[in-house]
């Protein structure tokens, strides 16, 4: 198509696209996982509402990972940007879940 | 086109985003605000699709009468069945509406429930089926229509209409923060200015119903949402949805497993009455019995909830045999479940009066608009970015010509595509067999035929002749009706019903809408350079220049 698009451009837009659906979709239900715990065993709400809540949130998460996603400096820092949040959501998942 | 590229800043990377989180989806998005709008008139839709009925409108019965008739019509055709669903008459809905799960044979093997649901519309007045009724799904395609698509697997639809829904909501975020300006150019309409006047457009109607574009994209999501995001049940029950419905308890229990033993049901009158006194006469509006005639047979009321958002009224459970009251159901409901169905009250708008159902209905088309430009704006600045190019080779590129013949068959075949629906309401003989399909699939073969149109002739051309056929299409509906029916304008502006005068003057607006829509099309003819012959759209108009409908 158009001149100055290089192959290198183009990879880069479909790693971004691959890190803003899945890896979005990834951040947001390791959050509503995590968040459902917290809520249910630290705030104490009742399990279900803890549930509801977190899920209610979810799409919030999803849409705000996407923005970074594209907001990012490049792919690999909104890959990094999306990586240690998951990390620590599923660090906490284990902590919280195991328990 | 614009490119993401290191150190821009936020707001021309959101510029990007929103462009194309809003084109690859946006045909889908188009679709499922059409019908979603025309949802809001789901029932007033049935009801004029069904002319049979408009007789019976104006005849009132009591819920007692209603209920009653409902069952000796269920004992006589259904007593066996796993589950009634009894739908009383209400003012939107005048008849009763019946529904029942044939207990499973072995061809239902390997089928959802949905192949064994048999559905029956009654006169309250007589407790019969109306004699002579045509069949149709009515406005009940429409809303389905919006969620579960057609043609494929409900489940797979709600995918990828969630898909294309978070599409739409990172769409509108990075929209607004792309729009700095946003509330002060909604003031700012530069007509005539090609792809200016379509920016301006796309402003105007996406700023003027920005909450309701926000609400209704998340609210949406919030509908399905433990369908997409069952995290938190994974983490917190370990997976056991069952154990997580029974701790929300906001429904009575379903599925419940029949005993060998048979046992006649208890009258409903005296359970109509207790909840009557508990509601404070609130009404009755659905009543659910599982497993009838059986001795583990539950029946359940609805309490009818005309003033209340959220959309879970609740519902006191009896046993069926016996009447006695087994369970109150919904009353108190904590906040997160609370909000959860408020949200989805607000998306589906059942507690809107007429007024505000008018407002919702409008906003609907506001986002509809909003697509509708916003695709259209992106094929007039890309026609305009090669516009050296394609006056020097005489070819489109590839990708902006599928883009314009999609929006072609989208925009202005999707109408064509609803009013053919009504016509064939009307025009299809009433008693021939698989009747609701036939007008499904007249609604389908009119949306193909003009989509593959789009895709042979993407021209201005192909755009005024399909506008105007949505037009003449939608306007000549209220003609076909006093044609076809004694429940036309002349009748029904004077004596009512108002529901059926009221859809044919929608319609009429409707039409005249795509009217003036083609025409303006067709009024700047005349290619403002050499670099636009007759090219799809790059017609600078008014705001009213895509008035589409539904």
């Amino acid at each position: 198509m158009k001149q100055g698009i290089t192959v290198a451009y183009r990879a880069g837009i479909a790693s971004r696209a691959i890190a803003a659906i899945l890896g979005g979709y990834g951040v947001a239900a390791l959050a509503t996982g995590c968040l459902s715990l917290v809520l249910a065993q630290w705030v104490g709400m009742a399990r279900a509402e803890a549930v509801v809540t977190a899920t209610l949130l979810s799409f919030l998460w999803f849409a705000l990972a996407v923005i970074w996603v594209f907001a990012a400096d490049s792919a690999l820092r909104a890959w990094i940007g999306l990586a240690i949040p998951a990390a620590v959501l599923a660090l906490g998942w284990f902590a919280l879940g195991g328990a | 086109m614009t490119e993401l590229r290191k150190g821009q800043g936020l707001r021309q990377a959101m510029a990007w985003l929103h462009t194309w989180s809003g084109l690859l989806v946006c045909w889908f998005l188009f679709l499922v605000f059409c019908g979603g709008t025309a949802s809001y008139y789901r029932d007033e839709i049935s009801v004029w699709m069904k002319p049979e009925l408009h007789a019976s409108l104006n005849s009132k019965v009591s819920e007692v009468d209603a209920a009653q008739r409902a069952y000796t019509f269920l004992q006589r055709e259904a007593p066996n069945a796993e589950r009634w669903f009894i739908s009383l008459p209400d003012e939107r809905n005048p008849t009763i509406s019946l529904f029942w799960l044939r207990k499973p044979t072995a061809e239902d093997k390997g089928k959802n429930n949905r192949a064994r649901l048999e559905t029956r519309t009654l006169d309250p007045a007589t407790g019969e089926p109306i004699a002579g009724a045509r069949e149709t799904r009515g406005g009940d395609f429409l809303y389905r229509l919006h969620f579960d698509l057609h043609y494929m697997p409900a489940i797979w639809a709600r995918w990828i209409i969630g898909f294309c829904t978070m599409f739409m909501l990172v769409a509108i975020i990075s929209g607004v923060i792309t729009h700095r300006r946003i509330f002060a150019d909604f003031f700012t309409f530069r007509a005539r200015k090609g792809q200016r006047s379509w920016l301006d457009a796309h402003n105007a109607v996406a700023v003027l119903a920005l909450p309701f574009h926000l609400m209704i994209t998340y609210t949406g999501l919030v509908t399905l949402m433990l369908l997409y995001m069952p995290w938190g049940i994974q983490s917190v029950y370990k997976g056991d949805e069952r154990a997580f419905n029974t701790e929300l308890a906001a429904r009575a229990p379903r599925n419940l497993k029949a005993s060998k033993d048979s046992a006649p049901l208890a009258p409903i009158a005296p359970m109509m009455a207790q909840a009557n006194a508990r509601w404070n006469d609130s009404g009755i509006q659905r009543i659910t019995v599982e497993q009838p005639n059986n001795a583990s047979a539950t029946v359940a009321l609805t309490r009818r909830d005309e003033r209340s958002m959220r959309t879970t009224p609740p519902s006191m459970v009896f046993t069926g045999p016996t009447g006695e009251l087994k369970a109150t159901l919904g009353e108190e409901m904590a906040g997160a479940s609370a909000t959860r169905f408020t949200m989805v009250g607000l998306h589906v708008a059942h507690f809107a009066p007429t007024l505000l159902r008018v407002l919702f209905f409008l906003s609907g088309i506001a986002g509809t608009l909003m697509v509708a430009t916003g695709a259209v704006m992106w094929a007039v600045k890309t026609r305009q970015h090669h516009a050296k190019r394609i006056a020097a080779t005489g070819c489109t590129p590839f990708g902006l010509r599928l883009v314009e013949a999609l929006n072609l068959g989208a925009i202005a075949g999707l109408p064509i595509a609803f009013a053919t629906y009504f016509w064939a309401n009307r025009l299809l003989p009433v008693d021939i067999p698989q009747r609701s399909a036939a007008e499904i699939q007249a609604f389908f073969a009119a949306w193909a035929a003009a989509a593959v149109l789009a895709q042979i002739r993407p021209t201005r051309g192909m755009w005024r002749v399909q506008l105007w056929i949505g037009a003449a299409l939608f306007a000549g509906l209220p003609v076909l009706n006093a044609f076809t029916t004694s429940t036309h304008l002349g009748v029904t502006l004077f004596h009512g019903p108002a529901v059926v005068a009221g859809f044919d003057l929608t319609v009429l607006a409707l039409g005249i809408g795509l009217g003036s829509a083609a025409w303006l099309v067709g009024k700047r003819k005349a290619p403002r350079k050499a670099a636009a012959p007759k090219t799809a759209k790059a017609t600078p108009s008014n705001v009213k220049g895509i008035e589409v409908p539904q």
